[in-house]
């Protein structure tokens, strides 16, 4: 509701004639009232029905507002409607001369009124958007810093540990919440893992997250035990973290030699331990952080087997909703633990999972953060220097994994695929013809992902990656087309062709087929996947 | 890793029609690679050839054009034969049975000395 404003008669000095009959106003003065007319005051009814000039004298209601015009010496009102809206009063004193207003004076005030409504009504919507545009620039700044101190304060580089595989996925909401993880490296080659949620948004989530961070890093320098752990920084934060505000924090340290794992959780998600047959929640209990002091926190031990991985995650996967209302939640995300075997790409096909679950018009509400550790299998005491990564194979060979990678669905990625795994088996048996023919699989495979597959949705990823054995390369490639049914490979007949009895295309999988020594195709409800094979026969050049 | 665009100029030389291609012969490359085969009809020669020197990358769409230049070839009762395809090329070749019905020559001199 609009505010009164006023027109003040002021007597000006210089004015020797104040008996003149046009002068009834000396000089005025616009300002506002910082007192609205209350809502359930009888006057705002009556100013809003009662159009043009009204003798203030001559109203007699029980109205708070008119008491305070009569007070403040005014006779006359006039208010000032826009579409509807009581957006102000022309207020007069007495004239002057102390003649009643005349006709004149009347019409001159209904014309200026009539003109000056509208003119006042987009002064104060110019007003408010200004207000407005200050307010979100202020709120976009708060955004920005809130996502530099959390960028700034996440692990630069992934931990790279003998018999551990590290990799990390955050992915920040628009909306800046508290979502951290952390490793720490310890000086006997245990590494600790944190994955923190704090709750609220802005910068003072981030700043929490910055505090938290500080304590759990300082405190596991001198204290071994997670629980221990999380019951210092407990302690530490309760004290001077804002009201309603806490953080939701797992905290894991791992001997990489052993895999034996050390845990504590202060009522984070629970982790998920992909055993390759199934999966297994590891379940600590404790309070989260900064709620109350002197909390305990359960420590557990668990081992992660070779070929075994562990998933940390926050609550933007879970808690990701579909179009239709529904919630990714936790049975899906188990259902793609069991069903997706640690050699694969994880964190990539599980991003790709939760893109197709959410669709392409998903406005994240929260960020995502996952945290994956696979512990390679046994290398039998071979140097691996130069195979970073060991995985499980479908066929119990020892897998290293040599490059993975994503590109868009894009027509002519297919050749950056080939560069790509061309460059990441450069040392390994594939030379000369065998690299040649692998090239060509790899493309013509790729370019059935991007154009049957993702159907050249650029938002939809080609997921590589690539594998050495001692005697074998595997390129295995998985796009979205999953739940298709797939095509067999069909020898093309040549002759048929050039009669015009078949259309002279038709290559592609028969070519694939023709370059590799193995090839399996899988597929389930969202990926299918093509997994290119090929031996070392000694074949050089 | 750029992608090179295709490109084909037709030459004459006896009574052969040259065609030099240059780049990657795949689904971008159909247009060029068409106008530079009707092009080359135009002195009704009796045998076309393909120059694949210069090119990098053949794919599977690129096998399927060159398909269906053969069989405009041999509707119109011309040969077309080819050179400088690298040994991979060569053996795509092999595999797909272009090899059956198109000569393959090391090189564009020993077309020439045989069609003297």
């Amino acid at each position: 509701m609009g505010k009164i404003w006023r027109l003040i008669t002021k007597k000006d000095p210089q004015d020797e004639h104040p008996g003149s009959p046009t002068a009834a106003v000396h000089s005025v003065e616009l300002r506002t009232s910082d007192s609205p007319i209350s809502q359930d005051d009888p006057l705002l009814n009556y100013l809003l029905y009662t159009q043009g000039f009204i003798e203030i004298e001559k109203l007699d209601l029980d109205s708070p507002a008119l008491e305070l015009l009569k007070q403040e010496g005014v006779h006359i009102t006039v208010p000032l409607i826009s579409q509807g809206e009581l957006i102000g009063l022309v207020n007069l004193g007495p004239r002057l001369s102390e003649q009643d207003y005349s006709t004149d004076d009347r019409r001159l005030l209904n014309t200026l009124v009539t003109q000056a409504a509208p003119a006042l009504r987009v002064a104060q919507l110019a007003k408010q958007q200004q207000a407005e545009a200050r307010q979100l620039e202020r709120r976009e700044q708060e955004l920005r810093v809130a996502r530099v101190i959390q960028e700034t304060l996440l692990p630069k580089e992934l931990p790279e540990l003998a018999g551990l595989q590290v990799s990390a996925h955050w992915q920040p909401a628009r909306e800046v919440s508290g979502d951290f993880y952390d490793f720490l490296e310890f000086p006997d080659g245990r590494l600790g893992v944190v994955i923190a949620d704090v709750t609220d948004k802005g910068v003072p989530a981030a700043l929490v997250m910055a505090t938290t961070r500080t304590i759990i890093r300082a405190t596991a320098e001198r204290i071994v035990s997670p629980g221990e752990v999380l019951q210092r920084t407990n302690d530490l934060l309760n004290p001077d973290i804002p009201r309603n505000m806490f953080v939701t924090c797992l905290y894991i340290v791992i001997d990489p030699s052993t895999g034996k794992l050390w845990f504590a959780n202060a009522g984070h998600n629970l982790p998920y331990k992909s055993t390759g047959n199934g999966m297994i929640e590891l379940r600590a209990t404790g309070m989260p952080l900064g709620l109350l002091p002197g909390m305990k926190y359960e420590e557990k031990e668990a081992i992660l087997e070779p070929g075994e991985s562990l998933l940390l995650y926050s609550d933007g996967l879970v808690e990701a909703h579909n179009p239709n209302g529904d919630m990714y939640g936790f049975p899906r995300l188990k259902q793609f633990v069991v069903e997706h075997p640690v050699y694969v790409d994880t964190i990539g096909l599980l991003v790709n999972d939760l893109v197709s679950f959410t669709g392409p018009t998903w406005e994240q509400e929260d960020d995502v953060t996952l945290v994956l550790i696979n512990r390679r299998e046994a290398t039998n005491g071979e140097d691996d220097t130069s195979l970073s990564h060991q995985t499980q194979s479908r066929s119990q060979i020892n897998w290293y994994l040599l490059a993975e990678f994503t590109v868009a669905s894009e027509p002519g990625n297919e050749r950056l695929v080939m560069e790509m795994v061309t460059e990441a088996v450069q040392n390994t048996f594939l030379s000369g013809g065998k690299l040649e023919r692998m090239r060509t699989a790899v493309a013509e495979t790729s370019m059935n992902a991007i154009e049957h597959g993702n159907q050249y949705r650029v938002e939809l990823p080609v997921i590589v990656g690539v594998y050495s054995s001692d005697n074998s390369i595997m390129i295995r490639i998985t796009d979205l087309g999953g739940g298709r049914e797939i095509p067999e490979a069909v020898k093309p007949d040549i002759e048929a062709k050039l009669a015009g009895l078949q259309s002279p295309r038709g290559w592609g999988l028969f070519l694939i087929e023709s370059m590799v020594d193995e090839m399996h195709v899988s597929s389930d409800e969202q990926h299918h996947t093509v997994e290119l094979i090929f031996h070392d026969t000694g074949e050089r050049k | 890793m750029r992608a090179q665009p295709f490109s084909a100029h037709v030459r004459e030389i006896a009574d052969l029609s040259i065609i030099d291609m240059r780049g990657e012969i795949n689904a971008f490359a159909e247009s060029e690679l068409n106008e530079a085969y009707t092009k080359s009809e135009l002195g009704n020669p009796k045998t076309i050839v393909l120059n694949f020197t210069e090119v990098s990358y053949i794919n599977s769409t690129g096998i399927a054009l060159i398909v269906s230049l053969l069989g405009q070839a041999r509707k119109a009762r011309r040969r077309l034969v080819v050179f400088g395809l690298n040994d991979h090329y060569v053996e795509i070749f092999k595999i797909t049975r272009l090899s059956d019905f198109m000569a393959i020559y090391p090189d564009e001199a020993t077309i020439l000395k045989e069609s003297v």
